[in-house]
């Protein structure tokens, strides 16, 4: 059996982290071949060979490929899925937006969100924003899965693979890119900082997110948001944490003026240590939390930044 | 240009589910069930492409169980102008996998010859993400998933996405398919007059044989299970207690 994995890349870079964790997930369903994918690719393949269990790498370089838009990527996958029994990524919103439409080019379904590998044919993914877990197994002579990176630790460095250029399907010429609105950070990224601080609608507003932004800082954490405030214009979409926004499962957890809904909950149950602080001793994120703070956050935040 | 939005009954966001003792699944007898979320949206975006002179008709339609026509008569008090019914289960405990319900789609679109397609980005509760980009696969059709923004401008669709880093905007060729996301629109609530409307607009109800689809899962459930359950922890006191609980515990 062989794994074709689609690795994450971004401009030309590899995003390590995410590829390393479906590596690692994919690695007992065959040797693994990362195909990356890209206007240039290059570089994220010589990054991708070093990852600990790759047996091979794919580079495939072309403009339409760019920006990974999902009809020339999923073209090129199946192109070279006939060699494949699992055709695999991480969880990223590129994949979600093409593993689904190689499986329905393959005739077969897609398993989204893996947290569990039983075997070749049998998963476990989690359904209604994580309150059930279900084991399926597959009846499709190939399989194509995400893997959610949160629940997967990452391969190592340390692997030698050979590189190969592949070539790209051409042009369907179905949808172009026009921009990207990416905010730079210095902090760590949401989904593999050791620790995240999320602020949510008790924040109050764009202006007071910052004492959320400085007891990050002094922790070294990423800012994560409840959907309540992203719609609020308190912080930005790619802060969501939840079941319709990032999963995340840090060493430590910090829920501020979060009240702790389901769907919130769906994105960050998997801490290992939550801390709560919410001014509510009823709100449901004290049950899930292993520390609660009754207080409130304008006084006890900036209280904790100052003594850590 | 004709507007085809498919929509999902679903458990209610606000339902705490129940996973069957025996492991069978979720329980889905006697809850409340509710239009997707996600799927209202796609509603209203929809009826706002209408009302601004852009589309013509929208078109609801939705698979599964002759309940669904609830969820179809909640489509058009919202102003859908007409709904398409497939019957593809008997039971409410039955699914019908996003691959199924693309190639029903995709027949319903031959049918109805829609410019555009609104879906929902998810169902709430498979949580798969995979129905609009399949029925695109299907038809060949250009895709644009996740979208906070939509402009028609001519034959193309100028969408802005919501993606890991950040905002993306692309330009697809029309047809297409769009999947929306939660920031595109707060839908409306039907009126009362418009709820009464809505039960003599026209709502054709098919079956998957009629389309010739195998409606068969490709994906066999094993086992359902409840996930550890996490333990509440403590409260503290202060933030003087909190800073050495989390020094206590080597983490900062
Ligand atoms: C389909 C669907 C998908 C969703 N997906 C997500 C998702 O991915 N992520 C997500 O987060 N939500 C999601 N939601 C929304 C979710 O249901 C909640 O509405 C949301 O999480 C609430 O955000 P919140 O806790 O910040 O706000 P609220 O529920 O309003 O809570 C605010 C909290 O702040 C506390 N507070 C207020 N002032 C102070 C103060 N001065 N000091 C201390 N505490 C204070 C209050 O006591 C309260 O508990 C989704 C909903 C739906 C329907
Ligand atoms: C209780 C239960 C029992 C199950 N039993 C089985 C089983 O026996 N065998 C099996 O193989 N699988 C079973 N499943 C799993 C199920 O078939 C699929 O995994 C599931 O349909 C995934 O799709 P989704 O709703 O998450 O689609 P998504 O791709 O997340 O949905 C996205 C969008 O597609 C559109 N859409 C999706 N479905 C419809 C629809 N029916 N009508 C109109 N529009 C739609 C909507 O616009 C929606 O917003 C079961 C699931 C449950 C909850």
């Amino acid at each position: 059996m062989a794994v074709l994995l689609l690795a994450e890349v971004t401009d030309g870079a590899l995003a390590l982290d995410a590829t390393a964790k479906a590596v690692n997930a994919a690695k007992t369903l065959g040797d693994v071949t990362v195909l990356c994918a890209g206007a240039s690719a290059a570089a994220a393949g010589e990054s991708a060979a070093k990852i600990d269990g790759v047996s091979k790498v794919l580079v495939a370089e072309d403009p339409a490929l760019g920006h990974r838009l999902a009809e020339a990527t999923a073209a090129l996958i199946v192109s070279l899925a006939g060699d494949y029994s699992h055709i695999v990524a991480p969880a990223t919103t590129d994949a979600k937006n093409v593993m689904p439409r190689v499986a329905a080019l393959l005739d077969v379904m897609v398993l989204s969100d893996v947290t569990g590998v039983v075997d070749a044919d049998t998963f476990e993914r989690p359904i209604y924003a994580g309150n059930a877990i279900q084991t399926v197994k597959s009846k499709d002579a190939k399989k194509v899965i995400t893997f959610r990176t949160s629940t997967f630790d990452a391969a190592g460095e340390g692997g030698s693979a050979a590189v190969e250029a592949v070539s790209a399907p051409g042009d369907p010429g179905l949808s172009e890119w026009v921009e990207d609105k990416v905010a730079a950070s210095d902090r760590p990224e949401l989904t593999s900082a050791k620790i995240v601080v999320s602020g949510g609608r008790g924040v109050g507003s764009e202006e007071d997110f910052k004492i959320i932004e400085a007891l990050a800082d002094k922790l070294g954490a990423a800012v994560g948001a409840s959907r309540a405030a992203v719609d609020s214009g308190f912080a930005p979409n790619d802060w969501q944490v939840g079941q319709t926004g990032k999963v995340v499962a840090p060493e430590l957890y910090v829920a501020v003026g979060i009240s702790g809904a389901i769907q919130h909950l769906a994105g960050m149950k998997d801490s290992k240590i939550i801390v709560a602080i919410n001014k509510d001793e009823e709100a449901p994120i004290f049950q899930v939390a292993d520390f609660g703070l009754v207080a409130d956050l304008f006084q006890a935040v900036p209280e904790l930044t100052e003594k850590l | 240009m004709k507007v085809l939005v498919p929509v999902k009954r679903v458990i209610d966001y606000n339902v705490k589910v129940r996973v069957k003792a025996d492991g069978a699944g979720v329980d889905l007898a006697n809850v409340k069930m509710s239009m997707n979320p996600f799927d209202e949206i796609a509603v209203e975006e929809a009826i706002r492409l209408k009302e601004a002179g852009t589309a013509s008709e929208v078109v609801a339609v939705s698979i599964g169980v002759k309940q669904a026509q609830e969820t179809l008569r909640t489509a058009l008090a919202m102003g859908a102008d007409r709904a398409i019914l497939v019957v593809a289960a008997d039971d409410v405990h039955q699914d019908i996998e996003p691959l199924a319900v693309a190639k029903i789609l995709a027949k319903v679109v031959e049918a109805e010859e829609p410019g555009l397609v609104l879906a929902g980005k998810q169902a709430i509760d498979n949580d798969m993400n995979a129905t609009g980009q399949m029925l695109s696969a299907l038809l060949g059709w250009s895709q644009a998933t996740f979208a906070s923004e939509l402009k028609i401008e001519g034959d193309s669709a100028v969408v802005t996405r919501e993606v890991d880093g950040g905002l993306q905007t692309i330009k697809v060729k029309m047809p297409a398919i769009v999947t929306v996301d939660l920031r595109l629109n707060e839908p409306r609530y039907a009126s009362l007059p418009n709820i009464m409307k809505a039960k003599k607009k026209p709502l054709d109800e098919k079956t998957a044989a009629d389309y010739g689809v195998d409606v068969s899962p490709r994906l066999e459930i094993v086992k359902t299970t409840e996930p550890a359950a996490r333990q509440a922890g403590e409260i503290v006191a202060d933030v003087d207690t909190l800073v050495a609980k989390l020094k206590e515990k080597g983490i900062v």
